[in-house]
């Protein structure tokens, strides 16, 4: 089967992608992050991140639009609760089935643009399902409350099997274990695993190197006599697939959708991780879901009383001085820090923190190499 | 050159070990808890959920301000403010049980999806016992109900909508500030008086449960009053220009403005409102009136000039003259050099409260703290004889029906008291509202 083989390379990185994930709790806990919900959110949008790189880093389309998918696959999630079983299986494959149909609608409009035009177009549908969800389709989304589980949902499949949630409101469960917690963490963990693992073939893949084409020169394979248009809406499709899993997901830890999830800030935050992290990189958009979410939900909660904590070892009045200049780039200021790391991330390392690694890898090889080169000069 | 490849089951059997691996500790780990985040050692942790940033932040900043105060009171620390008045004299100045009160923070952003990912953190890395905060309905119900599946106690802090102790009560939520229902039922008789029984209404209306629970209830009590209403016009959260709503009021033949905003959107509407002319015009023979069914002192400041006559309701004001509110302003303002805000007062009483009763109950566990409060009778915290209800976990006291003040004697001095509606007025079966509280949930152990 040598199709769904990997490379040695991607092998090792597909492992190491799996110990990180698995050991995440281990691993994330020296840096305060190691609790279930901050983890779910980091596989989660990891997922949302690579989808969105399927499509913008192999194909250069640049949508300003996906929050959408995400947003949909949240409430597809949270309507298969109510009307069909608390079990994730299903609400996930619908979202993900979902994303991908409106992706498919979606990008066969969008997709007869190229460059600003198909991102402006792509936020325009974004905005406009945003609206749609807040006040217009009130009735599905209950607006800006957010969708909500109710004690008196049908949840057919569930009430067919004889099953009850009897006076508690009712959580998602795969066959019995729990879905928020660490458990919960483990599911969407194994989930993205797979995700990655597609991600990967698909960037391996002849059609991956066709997307690569396309990104570097569209115009020469037009005049070659091939149509790039199936290929492009294909990579869309499976990126807005990505979104709508991911979207379920969300929902599966915690079910409520709410249509914030849908708004330009969101389609804007995973450009965002994708170009910090590294773009047409495979771990590149993980690592930047990474770590625009330990800002939003680490950085934010630093208040005054944790860094006089912090600086207590100086004195008084530097103390203060100090904690009056940090604090504005912690707590409610966390986005500036934010934005400061993205400039130099941009101006320095275009190439996002990938960039950042290979650089540090290659210079740590040159001095390894240069040292062995100088003993063996000196053996000669 | 041939590259070693290694086939699918093989790498699926790899993956599969690894996974174990690592997973087993995870989940044999025992938990040792008697309930979620029971507190062990010589501190009891507890969770200020606040907008920080949005268009609840000044409220927010406010909440958090006396969250720190009450922390401190009930630690021992400061003047005691309220405890001193309160009419339980179970706290004893040195902490919870025994248990030092140590806090976190963070930020709803005025946003639901924030606003769980936030006490999330909380409950899961900080191991708070009690959440409490939101200074938006939706985000209050958001995390009422996140709460209840993780077994915690929610203390609502400002949020105004029914649905809170309504439609979405859960028996591990408790509100002590008053809701639409209750703003209805007191600014009825008050607008009859002062604008007569023959008026036509025009609302203008956040959209989001709060706002549609307070247009719900404004209409209501109105149009028993005689008033029709002309429409109702839902505004989205955060708009920031409303004058595209406020044009089509100018031509529609009403004459009273119902602005059922909050926080900035209402500073924000109120000052175009003004600015296009409509108090200084003159409709169906009547004076054009606008009316802000909730009021805040944050609010009116903000808004200036333009709250003057302007008739609202409010959970609580910082001239009232009894004296828990004397106290509380006194410690309050020693402490951050202005008068506290009516989300600073309920956030107070709600932090107290809860201290007061896990006191009594002798532990943090809430299925015998929510028994403690329900039914719960006090006073001595600014609002006179208050009675947290058993059947939906709502406050009931009486209810301030306020305007804005003609003449100011300070930038804070900008509201007067008009009435105080006694609790028998505003009072109502809890079944009206519908919901259902459900069995206690102390977590998983």
């Amino acid at each position: 089967m040598r199709t769904l083989t990997l490379s040695r390379n991607d092998l090792i990185l597909l492992a190491g992608y799996t110990l990180v994930v698995l050991g995440g709790p281990i691993i994330m806990a020296p840096l305060g992050a190691g609790y279930p919900d901050l983890l779910q959110k980091f596989v989660i949008f990891g997922i949302f991140a690579v989808g969105f790189n399927i499509l913008f880093g192999l194909t250069g389309y640049l949508s300003f639009g996906h929050a959408a998918f995400l947003g949909i696959g949240s409430y597809t999630a949270v309507w298969s609760f109510k009307l069909l079983t608390m079990n994730p299986l299903p609400a996930i494959v619908l979202a993900t089935l979902l994303g991908g149909l409106f992706a498919a609608v979606i990008g066969y409009i969008c997709l007869r643009r190229t460059g600003i035009y198909f991102s402006i177009l792509t936020l325009a549908f974004a905005q406009m399902s945003y609206n749609l969800a807040y006040s217009v389709l009130t009735p599905i989304t209950n607006g800006e409350t957010g969708l909500q589980l109710v004690q008196s949902d049908p949840r057919i499949l569930d009430a067919a099997a004889g099953r009850d949630y009897g006076a508690v409101l009712p959580s998602s469960d795969l066959f019995g274990i729990p879905m928020n917690g660490y458990p919960g963490f483990y599911f969407c963990g194994v989930v993205s695993i797979v995700c990655f693992y597609l991600a990967i073939r698909i960037f391996r893949s002849p059609f991956g190197l066709m997307l690569r084409a396309i990104k570097s020169n569209q115009n020469r394979l037009n005049y070659t006599g091939l149509n790039t248009q199936p290929y492009a809406l294909a990579a869309f499709v499976v990126s807005g697939m990505y979104a709508g899993l991911a979207g379920g997901l969300l929902a599966v830890v915690d079910p409520l959708a709410g249509a914030e999830r849908m708004q330009w800030t969101a389609s804007g935050e995973v450009v965002l991780m994708t170009i910090l992290g590294g773009a047409g990189t495979l771990l590149g958009p993980v690592i930047g879901a990474g770590v625009i979410k330990y800002f939003e939900n680490i950085f934010s909660a630093f208040n005054e009383g944790i860094l006089m904590a912090a600086f207590d070892f100086l004195p008084e009045p530097i103390q203060h001085l100090m904690v009056n200049v940090t604090s504005l780039f912690v707590g409610e200021g966390w986005h500036l820090t934010l934005g400061a790391l993205f400039m130099v991330i941009v101006i320095f390392l275009p190439g996002g923190l990938m960039e950042g690694f290979n650089r540090l890898s290659a210079l740590v090889a040159g001095i390894v190499r240069g040292r062995r080169d100088g003993a063996s000069a000196r053996g000669a | 050159m041939s590259k070693r490849k290694i086939g699918r089951r093989d790498m699926l059997k790899t993956t599969a070990v690894v996974g174990a691996g690592f997973a087993a500790p995870m989940v044999f780990v025992p938990r040792a808890y008697a309930y979620t985040n029971e507190p062990k050692g010589a501190t009891v942790t507890l969770g200020f959920n606040v907008p920080q940033t949005g268009a609840y932040a000044d409220e927010g900043a406010d909440e958090l301000r006396a969250y720190e105060l009450a922390a401190e009171h009930i630690n021992g620390e400061g003047d005691g403010g309220m405890l001193n008045t309160f009419s339980s004299k179970a706290l004893k100045g040195n902490g919870i049980n025994g248990k030092q009160v140590i806090y976190v923070t963070g930020d709803t952003q005025t946003k639901a999806d924030a606003a769980r990912a936030s006490a999330k953190r909380m409950i899961e890395k900080d191991g708070a016992v009690m959440i409490t905060g939101g200074s938006s309905s939706s985000t209050a119900i958001a995390v009422q109900g996140l709460c209840q599946e993780a077994g915690v106690i929610f203390m609502a802090g400002l949020t105004h909508s029914n649905d809170t102790t309504g439609k979405d009560k859960r028996a591990n939520g408790f509100r002590h500030f008053f809701n639409t229902e209750m703003s209805g039922a007191a600014l009825g008789p008050v607008l009859k008086n002062a604008f007569g029984s023959d008026r036509v209404a025009y609302h203008l209306t956040a959209d989001y449960t709060w706002g549609w629970s307070q247009e719900g209830s404004i209409k209501k009590y109105t149009e028993q009053l005689g008033w029709q209403t002309y429409e109702t016009v839902r505004t989205p959260l955060g708009a920031g220009d409303f004058s595209q709503y406020i044009t089509p009021v100018l031509t529609s033949g009403a004459d009273v403005l119902v602005l059922n905003h909050y926080g900035r959107d209402m500073v924000n509407s109120l000052t175009q409102a003004v600015q296009f002319g409509l108090r200084d015009k003159q409709v169906n023979g009547k004076d054009f009136a606008i009316v802000v069914p909730l009021y805040s002192r944050l609010m009116a400041q903000g808004a200036g000039e333009n709250v003057k006559g302007i008739f609202g309701s409010t959970n609580w004001h910082w001239s009232l003259q009894d004296e828990g509110s004397k106290a509380f302003v006194r410690s309050f303002g020693q402490k951050y050099g202005f008068p506290p805000s009516q989300a600073a007062h309920t956030c107070y009483c709600q932090a107290i409260l809860y201290a007061d009763a896990c006191e009594r109950a002798g532990t943090f566990r809430p299925s015998v703290v929510g028994p403690a409060l329900e039914g719960f009778k006090f006073d001595g915290l600014g609002n006179g004889p208050t009675e947290y209800r058993a059947s939906d976990h709502q406050c009931f006291k009486d209810v301030l029906v306020v305007k804005g003040k003609e003449a100011p004697t300070s930038k804070f001095d900008v509201l007067e008291v008009v009435e105080v509606t006694p609790r028998a007025q505003v009072e109502y079966p809890a079944e009206m509202l519908g919901g259902e509280l459900g069995p206690y949930n102390d977590g998983t152990a």
